[in-house]
């Protein structure tokens, strides 16, 4: 390859394009304006959207990266701006999304000196990035952002942050780009073992109630047909974590429904009865597994998994198998005996009808004269013929649609499991909308959750992405107010908002938005926004103390799940 | 049970990588009794040699998080006994106490210390070997006045007759080589 003579600035653009950059989200400032002014040059290769906030830039990049599975890109300024991307970077940190953040610094002479808008940020985003590292040579500036795409998106997925000194931004280098294949301290993935593969499949072939469970890892590795493959050889029932939606269709009949606190009534009551339990790209989470000594009391334990730190580190298991599942899956099918647990699966059905009852009509097909969020959820995942990208905030409406919205195809969850971060879901969904142009993208989020990112309207309004928001309106922060009422003897103590006019705010940023508080209007109102052409909110004013259930509570055994208070 | 481990960490010679180490440790309140960092027989690696006193489930679980730090090649842990291991002290005394009796003279001789310098004024003596060793000593001094003790971090070295890390790294050649 040529060289060219480049300055820093046009460096990192030219680097980005290497890496298949289209989209950048960002928030400028005198420590990047170098880059922006490089940035000026290449509006046809790459769109940059201007969030509001650095949190929503993150967080856009965030959704971005969990509809395409490639690694979301921000951009901001030094001090402030790179402190404000660090609940995003600890979100994606703890839910396994590549991003690479890069960040402006002051110049390098400048440093350590309290310089305007100086801040250690790669101290301060150590603990919370997968590789981190700041850029003062400009000679560095390809090779460094090579290694943060590799390593961002390689193996375990993770967020990497680039801290560029303004210094090097500025001088001259001859470019020359190089992919980053590999590092020696460093490897994303390691060989599938053939024999902990043969030990696996022994275990599958002997259970008489073998119960499998899969999270984000399915995903991630692109495994979502060798999974299929698996369960349908083997007849295994398969459940889902809140990250693993949408792996496997809602209505696949060997899909069981959600593990964890809020998830579905047999896989969390079944985890107690299986006699095996098969992991696979998930790292049994506390929302999860609920104590953890009465957890899979009857069960071995096969665990299927990239990251090496993962196995063993909850529970222990009996076989672990390293590496990736696109790799281990297909191996375990060869070597597993076609079965069918028809007995065993019916269980899950039995449970189901249970849950139905006691739970699911209620919340989705309710008879009371307030609005539920089932309903509304249920309503436009109907409406979107449960083909649409979800996107969550945090909180009661988070569990409500991950329970009810229903999936066909992979990657249609952006939510935020890990760290539930409030505020997550507007941003994500613009950044999930760019990231797949040509799909519904439906936001769910709570009245709270909305008051903390709203700004970013003006971000979606401005680049004309058509979002659909449903504002699920409680008047509280409901799942706080939800324990409040079941532990802390219904004394609610700071929950209760006085909210705005939401729909006055959402026509102030140029958006339409509509209001619905009558059950006779919800349908209406859904199928009026899902009509518009462009971004829309449709806010649903729902019974103000209603409930998620069932509910594992707090420190409570799997098997302790309750459906009714 | 709680007991001392010896950890032992070979990493690339990177810019805040003593931080990323750390950082395992403090998020889950192990406390480092004793730490030592250097460059290693292969150049260009640095070894981290790290004491603490912790069960074994947690070191275990902490150990293979440090293996996740992008720059550490490797990470290992021994109790004591697995390991033969030093550390090194060096006691500051007034050259005057030294004339007084040939206490100290003794305790030197005894102990396999040295004495790295005298001056008119102070005596600097190098003792190394294990903590209670280096603070039995101290204790002995200190009836002649102690003027200043320095005790290094521990530096520790297995019982294999095989150096791992070589090992390690021809493991690791050949796994990248295969990974093309
Ligand atoms: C940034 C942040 N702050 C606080 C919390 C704690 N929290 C979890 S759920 C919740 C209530 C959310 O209320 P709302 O957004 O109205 O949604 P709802 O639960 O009513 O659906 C709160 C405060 C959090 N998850 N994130």
């Amino acid at each position: 390859m040529a060289t060219k003579r480049v300055t820093g600035s046009q460096a990192v653009i030219l680097s980005l394009l290497e890496e298949g950059v289209d989209t950048i989200f960002g928030y400028p400032g005198g420590a990047i304006m170098p880059i922006y002014d490089a940035l000026y040059d290449f509006d046809k290769q790459i769109t940059h959207i201007l969030t509001r906030h650095e949190q929503g830039a993150v967080h856009a990049a965030e959704g971005y990266a969990k509809v395409t599975g490639k690694a979301g890109v921000c951009f901001a300024t030094s001090g402030p701006g790179a402190t404000n991307l660090i609940t995003g970077i600890a979100d994606a940190q703890i839910d396994s999304i590549p991003l690479v953040c890069i960040t402006g610094q002051v110049a390098s002479p400048l440093l350590g000196t309290d310089a305007f808008q100086e801040s250690d940020v790669v101290g301060i985003s150590m603990p919370v990035t997968k590789w981190n590292y700041q850029v003062t040579n400009i000679e560095e500036i390809p090779e460094a952002i090579a290694k943060a795409f590799y390593i961002a998106q390689s193996g375990r997925p993770g967020p990497v942050l680039l801290d560029i000194a303004k210094d090097a931004q500025v001088q001259e280098l001859d470019f020359e780009y190089k992919k980053c294949t590999k590092i020696r301290s460093y490897i994303s993935e390691h060989p599938v073992d053939p024999f902990k593969v043969k030990e696996a499949a022994d275990l599958i072939n002997e259970a008489k109630k073998p119960l499998l469970l899969f999270g984000q890892g399915v995903i991630i590795a692109n495994a979502e047909d060798e999974l299929k493959t698996f369960i349908e050889k083997t007849g295994i029932p398969a459940a889902w974590t809140l990250l693993g939606l949408s792996a496997l269709p809602s209505d696949h009949p060997l899909n069981v429904g959600m593990l964890g606190m809020h998830g579905n009534y047999g896989p969390n009551i079944k985890t107690n009865e299986a006699d095996l339990i098969i992991a696979v790209g998930m790292r049994f989470d506390d929302r999860v597994t609920g104590k953890v000594s009465a957890y899979a009391t009857n069960a071995k334990i096969i665990h299927l998994e990239v990251d090496p730190a993962e196995i063993n580190k909850i529970v222990k298991v009996d076989v672990g198998v390293l590496g990736s599942a696109k790799k281990s899956l297909p191996m375990l099918t060869l070597n597993v005996k076609e079965n069918k647990h028809e007995a065993w699966l019916q269980e899950f059905r039995d449970c189901d009808k249970i849950e139905q009852e006691k739970v699911i009509q209620k919340d989705t097909f309710p008879t009371k004269e307030g609005l539920t969020m089932g309903e509304a959820v249920r309503m436009v995942s109907e409406k979107v013929n449960n083909n649409a990208v979800l996107v969550t905030d945090v909180g009661q409406q988070q569990m409500i649609a991950s329970r009810y919205f229903k999936f066909t195809q992979s990657k249609s969850n952006v939510t935020s499991g890990g760290l539930g971060t409030m505020g997550y879901g507007i941003p994500a969904a613009m950044g999930a909308q760019l990231g797949a142009k040509d799909r519904t993208v439906c936001c769910f989020v709570g009245d709270g959750g909305f008051q903390m990112t709203l700004q970013e309207l003006g971000t979606i309004v401005q680049n004309k992405l058509p979002v659909k928001i449903i504002l699920l309106n409680n008047n509280f922060l409901g799942m706080v107010r939800q324990w409040q009422q079941l532990f802390f003897d219904r004394r609610y103590s700071f929950t209760e908002l006085q909210n705005p006019d939401f729909i006055m705010i959402t026509n102030g940023f140029g958006m339409p938005a509509h209001k619905v508080s009558k059950r006779e209007d919800l349908e209406a109102g859904v199928q009026k926004m899902m009509e518009h052409d462009g971004p829309y909110l449709l806010e649903v004013v729902c019974e103000k103390e209603d409930n998620v259930f069932p509910m594992v509570p707090a420190g409570a055994s799997v098997s302790d799940i309750i459906l009714e208070a | 049970m709680k007991q001392e481990f010896i950890i032992t960490v070979y990493s690339e010679n990177h810019i805040g990588l003593l931080n990323r180490i750390t950082i395992n440790f403090t998020r889950r309140k192990i406390n480092i009794e004793s730490l030592t960092v250097s460059a290693s027989a292969i150049q260009g690696i640095s070894k981290f040699t790290i004491v603490v006193n912790e069960t074994e489930d947690r070191v275990k679980k902490v150990v293979s998080q440090l293996e996740k730090v992008v720059d550490v090649l490797k990470a290992f842990y021994h109790t004591n006994e697995e390991m033969v291991y030093q550390e090194l002290a060096l006691y500051k005394v007034q050259t005057e106490s030294l004339y007084e009796s040939d206490q100290i003279e003794q305790l030197v001789r005894k102990s396999g210390a040295r004495i790295l310098e005298i001056t008119r004024e102070f005596t600097v003596i190098e003792k190394t070997g294990h903590k209670t060793e280096t603070q039995k000593m101290f204790d002995d001094l200190s009836q002649f006045g102690v003027l200043q003790f320095i005790r290094s971090g521990r530096i520790a070295i297995t019982r294999d007759p095989i150096e791992r890390l070589s090992e390690f790294l021809k493991e690791r050649d050949a796994l990248l080589e295969s990974m093309d």
